[in-house]
């Protein structure tokens, strides 16, 4: 009990858990939209990487780090586009076009790594995003080290919580994408675009997605390995289901897994040669599992997640 | 009320598809104050008509004008949705168009503020309750539109419509999902709507509802304009004429010899106790040559009488028999080959399977009887050969027995269901909203095989929410409200009011109590 209490009593825990959490906060939080406007994106794997290397690039390549954020965005929302493309305008399987968009940006990521710099044999290495000490508040006892000795882009992830909360639930456009993901007729017979709110929703939150990427690249570490996302990307699709669609638990969710994991390198630690070290990866993905089941029966899915929408058909 | 220019005018619209004609020079106006039906049977060309008005389609020939203020129409760009919203017409599909995970309130603001705003939620509830009290459209607005009923969910429709400052309204068989007491309501609100000014399009192929809500009847026949009349003049048998094109056969009921009891419900309970929609102890028997009409409010508990005879389920208390013997395990293959034929509530959805094929769909229910396969594999041939003989002695209008059963209208398909149950002269058949939906040609031919089936010694349960339907069909009547049968007694014994009483859940007519 005694390795339990220190691992939940010290604030480098939590603020593991919550550096964990980020890119899957940005992840779900991307997934989330799409689904909420009734398309499901696969292609979320993928899109992961290719942020991680686009904003990587970037910043080596001489771009400030904002800079870099903002090439990884273009770049998840360029893949976002592709997939609305093929999803909602041809109305192709949401499912075989997630798939190819994970292996075609993942393939595409590392090509272009590749051909970028084909002579280096230890991944280069950029100034990453340094902690944000906010006024000093870093230096309060256990949240100091928790809150505030995160990165910008963890801040930037908690406010989009709340801005996507928000914009979800209290604007007219929240209104027309959680209508378009339930009954696309309703926001047709009200003069809305069903194609136009789709898109818009898929390349959006493709672009989130690809901030998860670049967290890992330019916050999490400071350099581009092939493997480094590593199912997260696919984490995020079931956090979505666990949240019921809603941002705020979604963050949760997020932030449970974070702690799970950061849990886990810690128990490793202590008891790692009594159990083997696999036994110990594996428990964060065991425990989303059970979450799922317990959570995901009742889960209120978007009504027309998955259906395509052609204009003038009858449904 | 009715000024001089009309609200609205229709003139000389034709629409084809393909060679198919489905409105030929059909003009019409509509003035302030009046409810016009636009009357006709299934595939007349009314729903092709409204929606070349409201912009879904666009007509091969003529003009759709609205009035612009004064004595000034504009003409409407085809096409164009956007267009007929904005000129203030609201149309209310047959298929609602609200999206269940948002309020009535948030299903009505959709699409009226700019989406990159923070949103009027307030002025806009002001707005909508205020059209809630002049309309008598009363809902809950901040309820989620899937835990709302058929009836609320079709009043923030209108309310949708209204909130848009609609000056027309379009109704698309509005009284299709309702039960006979919410259309009563709906037609007391088209009414007060009309009385403030609205112009109202009523879109139905029911004659009596027709002519009880509408000022003035349009009668579309085949695409065409088969006649205009102003219902205070007009005759129910002579426009049941013009609809159809011939004169309907009125369906006749000999009295029928009543033999044996084939099916019997003792006490039998069945779903959660105190529930509506439960079974709570009733008894009953279907007996050969009768038929028995079920009359109630829907949601009383006939759902669970349909599951027990079709075999869905087994009483949870109390005992169902079939020819004597109990039945004690939900075995629908068994039931159907015992010779009970099943029409379904939802034929669309339990009827048939929408992307198999019509022969497929006739030969579902015994595929693995001698006559539809061989040695354990489906006989292709004898199915399809059996499918096309069906398909001409009942009239299925379709393709061919290889034709999609989704393409088909609600009328053919109940057609083919009954090629598939009375073809294997049952003797117990459950008729579960028979003609729900269907015109008057399909509707009279549903009720004649029916009688048929009687008369060859079938006991028959219909369930009903049309009272006109089981008075012309039923020998005798039960009557259903939470969960508890009354048994009414032979049909000529009764009158609409009786049933009415008992199917509001008073046991004791008024006759009964002065005896």
């Amino acid at each position: 009990m005694d390795v339990l209490f220190d691992i939940f009593g010290s604030a480098n825990f939590w603020a593991a858990a919550i550096r964990i959490a980020t890119p899957l906060i940005f992840g779900v939080l991307g997934a989330l939209i799409c689904e909420r406007a009734g398309v499901l994106n696969l292609g979320i794997e993928g899109i992961f990487v290719a942020g991680a290397m686009a904003g990587w690039l970037a910043v080596y390549l001489g771009a400030g780090l904002w800079g870099g954020v903002l090439v990884a965005a273009l770049t998840g929302a360029a893949f976002g586009l592709l997939h609305a493309f093929l999803t909602v305008v041809l109305g192709l399987s949401q499912h075989v076009s997630g798939i190819g968009i994970t292996l075609l940006a993942t393939s595409a990521s590392y090509f272009t790594y590749r051909t970028a710099l084909p002579d280096v044999s230890s991944p280069p290495r950029i100034v990453p995003f340094q902690s944000l000490d906010l006024a000093g508040l870093s230096d309060l006892p256990f949240f100091g080290p928790v809150l505030f000795s995160q990165t910008a882009l963890t801040w930037l992830a908690l406010l989009l919580v709340a801005l996507v909360a928000f914009v979800l639930y209290r604007t007219p456009l929240g209104l027309s994408i959680r209508a378009v993901g339930d009954n696309p007729a309703s926001v047709e017979a009200q003069g809305l675009s069903v194609i136009g709110l789709r898109i818009g929703a898929v390349v959006v939150g493709s672009a989130l997605m690809a901030l998860g990427g670049a967290f890992l690249t330019m916050s999490a570490f400071d350099a581009f390995f092939f493997g480094m996302v590593n199912g997260r990307g696919w984490i995020c699709i079931a956090l979505v289901v666990f949240a019921s669609w809603q941002p705020g638990k979604a963050l949760l969710g997020a932030l449970l897994f974070g702690a799970f994991d950061a849990f886990q390198i810690r128990l490793q630690a202590e008891i790692g040669q009594v159990v083997p070290g696999q036994v110990f990866l594996m428990l964060p993905y065991l425990l989303s599992i059970l979450a799922l089941v317990l959570v995901a029966r009742k889960a209120d899915y978007p009504r027309a997640l998955l259906q395509p929408w052609t204009k003038g058909q009858r449904h | 009320m009715t000024s001089h220019t009309p609200l609205l005018s229709l003139t000389d619209i034709t629409k084809r598809f393909g060679t198919l004609i489905a409105n030929n020079a059909i003009s019409l106006d509509l003035h302030q104050g009046e409810i016009l039906a636009l009357l006709g049977e299934n595939g007349a060309g009314k729903t092709t008509l409204m929606n070349i008005l409201f912009g879904h389609y666009v007509q091969d020939e003529g003009t759709v004008r609205v009035a612009a203020g004064g004595d000034v129409m504009t003409t409407l760009p085809p096409g164009s949705p956007g267009a007929a919203l904005a000129a203030g017409i609201g149309m209310v599909h047959q298929h609602f168009t609200l999206a269940e995970n948002l309020s009535g309130l948030d299903n009505i603001r959709l699409g009226t503020e700019p989406l990159l705003s923070f949103g009027r939620r307030h002025a806009a509830r002001a707005k909508v309750e205020k059209i809630i009290t002049e309309s008598g459209l009363d809902v809950d607005l901040d309820r989620r539109v899937d835990g709302l009923t058929v009836g609320e969910k079709q009043r923030v429709e209108i309310l949708k419509a209204l909130y848009r400052d609609a000056r027309v309204l379009i109704l698309d068989e509005p009284t299709a999902v309702l039960t006979p007491q919410e259309a009563e309501g709906l037609f007391a609100v088209l009414r007060r709507l009309a009385a403030n000014g609205l112009g109202v399009i009523f879109i139905s192929h029911k004659l009596g509802e027709v002519l009880a809500v509408s000022h003035r009847i349009m009668v579309l026949r085949a695409g065409e304009q088969a006649g205009e009349l102003v219902t205070a003049q007009a005759d129910r048998r002579a426009i049941a004429d013009l609809m159809v094109g011939k004169a309907v056969a009125e369906v006749t009921r000999t009295p029928g010899a009543r033999g044996r009891a084939l099916v019997e419900f003792q006490s039998v309970s069945l779903g959660k106790p105190g529930h509506r929609a439960a079974l709570h102890g009733v008894s009953f028997d279907l007996r050969a040559g009768e038929v028995v009409g079920l009359a109630g409010v829907s949601g009383n508990g006939q759902s669970a009488i349909a599951a027990l005879i079709s075999g869905l389920a087994v009483p949870d208390s109390g005992t169902m028999r079939l020819y004597g013997d109990p039945v004690t395990r939900a075995d629908p293959r068994r039931l159907v080959a015992a010779g009970v034929a099943r029409m379904p509530e939802d034929r669309q959805h339990d009827g048939v399977v929408g992307t198999m094929s019509v022969a497929d769909n006739i030969a579902i229910e015994e595929v693995r009887s001698p006559g539809f396969s061989r040695y354990g594999f489906i006989d292709a041939k004898a199915i399809r050969a059996r499918a096309t003989a069906a398909i001409a002695a009942y009239d299925v209008r379709c393709p061919g027995p290889d034709a999609e059963a989704r393409l088909l209208s609600g009328g053919n398909v109940q057609k083919l269901i009954l090629a598939r149950v009375l073809e294997r002269a049952p003797r117990v058949i459950l008729a579960n909203q028979p003609t729900r939906g269907l015109d008057i040609g399909a509707q009279a031919e549903v009720h004649r095989r029916i009688i048929a089936a009687r008369d060859r010694g079938a006991a028959v349960l219909v369930i009903s929410e049309d009272l006109d339907e089981l008075f012309a069909l039923s020998d005798r009547f039960l009557v259903i409200h939470a969960g508890e049968i009354t048994d009414a007694g032979p049909a000529e014994t009764l009158d609409r009011a009786t049933v009415g009483l008992l199917m509001a859940g008073q046991t004791h007519t008024p006759e009964t109590l002065a005896s």
